[in-house]
């Protein structure tokens, strides 16, 4: 039995403890996060506000929990859009072959042309600046890259002999997609969400600092860096703990990569071993 | 080499008009006249008349992206909604200054952390390996606007070394734009460290791998030698490949340190217009932008055969 990896135990824990914050976020805050409550505003962290209060006088705490439901909602829905339509997509045009091939592989050249947050910042002035059109954007942009790696691993599957004996037991062509192709497709698309997870991350955060994202006053952690902008003389924590957040969480989807890629990768196992 | 490299740049012609047509149906796809878009409130009916006349509104829309394609080989992306200014000089002048922000940063990052991925390499699984991998991971978890903050807080703010905010260009002084520079490039340099010094690591510890370097070895040759006259060309391909996606990626992505320093680059203009609804400028920067990227990997391209002259006879 090979030995854990530390970078999978304190991925694992960083993702958890966001993931939990998240979750606990989104039905439980200390405070209420959207509540003004000028008499204690731009208060440092103390027992009472743990990370320190806002310009309004919102609690820093619950509002980085609220911000975390936000984000990681956000991230989940655009890595499930990006998978489940590139994997449909890559499948398709990996198992058919010929000019359906070649034309999705056309399209998707063209958005894989474009640097991935620019192609985001394009589909926003057309969908608009709000958390659909993130999810939209976000997931269409690494869409392309599901679609490149699926179709790569379904063109050189369709030619190992396990599928060619489906075929010749008399299997349908979706029953052979689904029991033999897809599960196949399993150990790439899992290495690949996790590193999109952060992308995601990051890109949701960068647009709502750039006021592209989640409008305030519904905090999320990108949203929450912009504001402090103005208070950086006055009040360090605005700056400190959104930032340390979206920092933990990017370690940890790193190293949890890191650690499923060499595993999952059968290079790097060989490289490994 | 020749045919290499010509091979190689008619590669490029398809995949700018496909940049060229993703752009045109981008802003096609908006619901309502494309006319009445571009000209925004301010356009009376004659303008818009004269517009829909230009653009070839009535025509097919193969035949409007065809007008559209000619106008833009004569550089013409047309005029801003806001400035009323024409789109293509005014990109040019953000762009400059975009670049004064991004290239250093780049080069910079390379040449340190390329000999660092390099020597983490060489002492695989050592603690100086250990050391370097941990710092580049970290370095590459911080998000860049949140390093700029922080580096602002700290060199400005509190040591009072470097100034806070703005930008000044080097046709009025020579030293007030290089110390206004010196943060957004310094922290654009912290994050690229990290991914550059990865990958110079993971395509070093590959080429290591290798009979040649064993030979090599075997040879009695010295380490240095080993590692710079056999490992290092071999090693730098895939680094050199990855810098041409990290410049287009950053010119995409530096609105944000634009934002963090408020430099009024290039980044800034595509996401203000953004905000403005200003098609024209948008749709000229993410022309301009994703055509950088294309001829920048282009160049990386044709460079290559420098490091790996293998990739020419191919």
């Amino acid at each position: 039995m090979r030995p854990v990896a530390p970078n999978l135990v304190i991925g694992l824990a960083l993702t958890g403890l966001v993931g939990a914050m998240a979750l606990l976020g989104a039905f439980w805050t200390p405070y209420d996060p959207l509540a003004m409550n000028f008499a204690s505003r731009l208060a440092p962290p103390s027992w009472s506000y743990w990370l320190g209060t806002d310009e309004f006088g919102r609690d820093q705490l619950s509002r980085l929990m609220l911000g975390a439901s936000a984000s990681v909602k956000i991230s989940i829905l655009t890595v499930i859009l990006a998978i489940s339509s590139g994997t449909i997509i890559g499948i398709v045009s990996g198992f058919l072959r010929g000019w359906p091939d070649r034309i999705i592989m056309s399209l998707n050249d063209a958005l894989l042309a474009f640097p991935g947050l620019l192609f985001a910042l394009g589909l926003l002035a057309v969908l608009g600046a709000n958390e659909n059109g993130i999810i939209l954007s976000l997931g269409l942009v690494y869409m392309s890259s599901v679609v490149r790696v699926v179709r790569g691993t379904v063109l050189s599957l369709r030619e190992r002999e396990f599928v060619e004996a489906s075929y010749v037991m008399g299997n349908s062509l979706s029953f052979t997609m689904r029991r033999h192709i897809l599960p196949n497709c399993i150990a790439p698309l899992t290495v690949l969400a996790t590193s999109m997870c952060g992308w995601t991350l990051l890109a949701e955060s960068a647009l709502s600092f750039l006021g592209l994202g989640v409008a305030p006053p519904m905090p999320t952690w990108g949203n929450m860096l912009a504001g402090s902008r103005s208070f950086l003389d006055q009040a360090v924590w605005l700056v400190i703990f959104p930032g340390l957040t979206i920092s933990l969480a990017l370690l940890g989807i790193n190293l949890l990569g890191d650690a499923l890629r060499d595993r999952l990768d059968p290079r790097m196992r060989r490289r490994v071993g | 080499m020749l045919r290499f490299a010509l091979t190689r740049m008619a590669m490029a012609i398809p995949t700018l008009i496909m940049v060229g047509v993703t752009v045109f149906i981008l802003v096609r796809v908006i619901p309502g006249d494309p006319a009445s878009l571009m000209l925004g409130d301010a356009g009376d009916a004659a303008a818009l008349a004269a517009l829909r006349e230009r653009l070839g509104i009535d025509k097919s829309l193969p035949q409007q992206f065809l007008i559209w394609a000619g106008l833009l080989l004569q550089g013409d992306m047309g005029t801003s909604i806001a400035t009323g200014n024409p789109v293509l000089p005014t990109i040019i002048g953000r762009f400059l200054i975009s670049v004064q922000v991004v290239v250093p940063a780049v080069i910079l990052s390379t040449l340190v952390a390329v000999p660092m991925g390099m020597f983490a390499a060489w002492r695989q699984n050592k603690l100086g390996d250990i050391a370097l991998v941990t710092s580049a991971t970290l370095l590459m978890s911080v998000p860049t606007f949140w390093m700029g903050m922080l580096l602002l807080l700290l060199f400005g703010l509190k040591l009072g070394w470097l100034p806070i905010v703005g930008y000044v260009s080097f046709s009025e002084s020579f030293k007030g734009a290089a110390f206004y520079l010196i943060l957004p490039i310094f922290t654009l340099f912290l994050h690229e460290v990290g991914v550059i010094l990865r990958m110079a690591r993971a395509s070093t510890l590959e080429v290591l791998g290798l009979d040649y370097i064993t030979h090599a070895r075997a040879k009695g040759l010295p380490e240095r030698a080993v590692m710079w006259r056999h490992a290092f060309r071999n090693a730098f391909g895939p680094t050199w490949t990855l810098l041409g996606l990290i410049l287009g990626n950053l010119l995409a992505g530096v609105a944000i340190i634009e934002t963090v320093f408020t430099i009024p680059g290039l980044g800034r203009l595509l996401v203000d217009s953004i905000f403005a609804r200003d098609y024209p400028v948008i749709q000229g920067c993410l022309l301009f932008i994703a055509g950088i990227y294309v001829l920048v990997n282009l160049m990386v391209d044709l460079l290559y055969p420098i490091f790996d002259p293998r990739v020419t006879a191919q």
